[in-house]
């Protein structure tokens, strides 16, 4: 079409309309860009993680999973002693988080005089934004000594002859440890999941729970029948949400976990995680099989919280699914 | 209230006496008197805003779960003040059932939805348990319905059946008094004449308290009706006085669709 109109003037609506399709089409071309930098972002990361991981997974093949092997002299690694001490660390900081952020959320939600409810709620929330160096500080300096002092000894007294649980709290309490970084982290999580099962607490009409009281429930079977049956999806994902920060957690497990390569049944034992190892030896590490296998642990944390995800999915689906909701 | 004429009512099953009801400072009732007559069919109408959901929400004192809400006066339900303190509230919602504007089925299956209530306070065998399911969802009509999908969630039904499904839950506890909060202004014709039925039926069974929007429904249903306005009882009496003969101005004024 030609600028000019019959009369030989530039026809300016036109070109302003052209302007305006051209900015357009140049403003979704680049949101477009932006979205799919994530997806480029993701595959590189899983690719360049694979590629420098390489060497090691040719050396040990896949027996590096579950090998609990770690020796930088004789040049042999194996995973397993790493996993596993993420695993029990995250899995027993859900244990010891998830019961108190519930704790948290229905006393928030359903018991809180309304004028403690902000602060509280405040509270909670600023609790998630201290640094995890801070809670690593405080949790080797001023929890691990009192952990120590005053806990470990009643509970090895309490449970150490009771067979099979008594060798979870055997050895020396000695403050840091498998125990120490569960509890720790498990502070770190908290402000997480209960703040997420607060929000999602709130979303139950009242009308809902005015007729479950209206029956002669009690708060508690209000919570335990209705809230939580209407919430499941958002409970579980909130707790998900704080197992993928639990398995990834760095500084504060490096500065508790005791940093041992080595798989013990007593919690109170020192152990390591994946994130603690990678950032303990990646400093100093050799350029050869020791970096990629470092590299492989690295993807391993990658794929473990993909599952993590993956399972949580399937769980939200299966739990929706039987209800016919 | 002066020169109120009462309908004679002997056998109550709650007396209401100088009630007030506060939201915080904004004074929602004041100075209500009525008695609810056992098993028969009470209406309250009135326009928005004119307190007959609030003073329902008294007789089982729903607004305990609010803060800022309270009730001052008696309710004498069996000889007691249920507005007392002591008073156990979770008894009292439990022998005076509630059913709620929108149809509010519970996250779990019809069956449960029935059964989750009766099993609060009583302990019985699975086949009595079902036993009472059936004869819940009867005495709601809605066995026929519902009979081969029990185990479906109680969300699966459509809005008319859910709620006859929370009619039926109200009555699977054997309450004396049941509540009904506009029940039927979320449904349609259909649902809301079989409700209209069900109401009539179950009134030889328990004491039936209804706030409707509509009056048509306050005439066909109920055996009493209270007309409220702005927070105060205006009128009370047999439903046919209050439709055919009422003895004030501002009632007349309501029925006949003159303002409201």
């Amino acid at each position: 079409m030609s600028e000019r109109d019959a009369s030989g003037a530039v026809d300016l609506h036109l070109r302003q309309v052209r302007r305006f399709r051209l900015q357009d089409s140049f403003f979704h071309h680049s949101t477009q860009l932006f979205a799919f930098v994530v997806l480029a972002t993701l595959v590189g990361i899983l690719v360049s993680l694979t590629i420098e991981a390489w060497p090691s997974l040719q050396a040990f093949g896949p027996s590096f999973f579950w090998t609990n092997v770690w020796s930088v002299p004789d040049d042999q690694y194996g995973a397993l002693a790493a996993i596993y001490g993420t695993v029990v660390t995250s899995v027993l900081a859900l244990l010891i988080a998830v019961p108190i952020s519930f704790g948290i959320a229905f006393f928030l939600t359903e018991t809180c005089p309304p004028w403690l409810r902000r602060p509280l709620g405040t509270a909670v929330e600023l609790l998630a934004g201290i640094p995890s160096i801070v809670y690593g500080i405080w949790g080797l300096f001023v929890f691990a000594p009192l952990f120590a002092e005053y806990i470990q000894p009643p509970l090895q007294d309490w449970l150490g002859d009771v067979p099979v649980i008594g060798g979870w709290f055997a050895g020396p309490p000695i403050g840091v440890g498998i125990l120490t970084a569960s509890i720790v982290l498990s502070l770190m999580v908290i402000p997480f999941i209960a703040s997420v099962m607060r929000d999602v607490f709130e979303t139950v009409p009242h009308v809902l729970k005015e007729s479950a009281y209206g029956m002669g429930c009690t708060t508690w079977e209000v919570v335990r029948h209705i809230v939580l049956p209407y919430t499941r999806v958002g409970v579980i994902g909130g707790i998900m949400l704080g197992l993928g920060r639990a398995l990834g957690e760095t500084m504060a497990v490096t500065f508790v976990i005791g940093n041992a390569n080595r798989i013990n049944p007593s919690l109170f034992e020192p152990g390591t995680s994946i994130a603690s190892t990678l950032a303990n030896e990646f400093g100093e590490a050799d350029p050869g099989l020791h970096i990629a296998s470092l590299f492989t642990l690295g993807l391993v944390l990658f794929v473990l919280t993909f599952i993590v995800l993956a399972i949580s999915r399937w769980l939200i689906s299966r739990s929706v699914g039987s209800e016919g909701l | 209230m002066p020169e109120q004429t009462k309908p004679t009512i002997e056998n109550a099953a709650l007396e209401v006496r100088n009630l007030d009801f506060y939201y915080g400072d904004y004074k929602g009732l004041s100075n209500v008197n009525l008695d609810i007559a056992s098993n028969k069919v009470t209406a309250f109408i009135g326009p928005s805003g004119c307190g007959k959901s609030t003073l329902l929400r008294t007789f089982n004192r729903m607004y305990d779960l609010y803060p800022r809400q309270r009730a001052e006066g008696e309710i004498l339900f069996h000889g007691k003040n249920l507005l007392d303190r002591k008073q156990d509230v979770n008894l009292v919602r439990a022998k005076i059932g509630m059913v709620f504007q929108k149809p509010t089925p519970f996250p779990m299956t019809i069956y449960e939805n029935i059964a989750f209530g009766v099993r609060l306070y009583e302990r019985m065998s699975r086949s009595a348990m079902d036993d009472r399911v059936e004869w819940a969802l009867k005495k709601a009509a809605l066995w026929g319905e519902v009979k081969d999908k029990l185990h479906q969630s109680g969300l699966s039904l459509s809005g008319g059946q859910q709620q006859r499904l929370c009619i039926a839950r109200a009555v699977a506890v054997k309450p004396e008094i049941v509540l009904l909060d506009e029940p039927t202004s979320a449904l349609d014709p259909i649902s809301t004449a079989k409700i209209e039925e069900l109401i009539n039926e179950l009134k030889s069974d328990y004491t039936i308290a209804i706030v409707t929007h509509n009056m048509q429904q306050a005439a066909r249903i109920s055996d009493y009706t209270a007309f409220m306005y702005l927070g105060e009882l205006v009128e009370f009496n047999e439903t046919s006085t209050i439709f055919m003969k009422p003895d004030k101005k501002q009632t007349e004024d309501y029925i006949t669709g003159r303002f409201g």
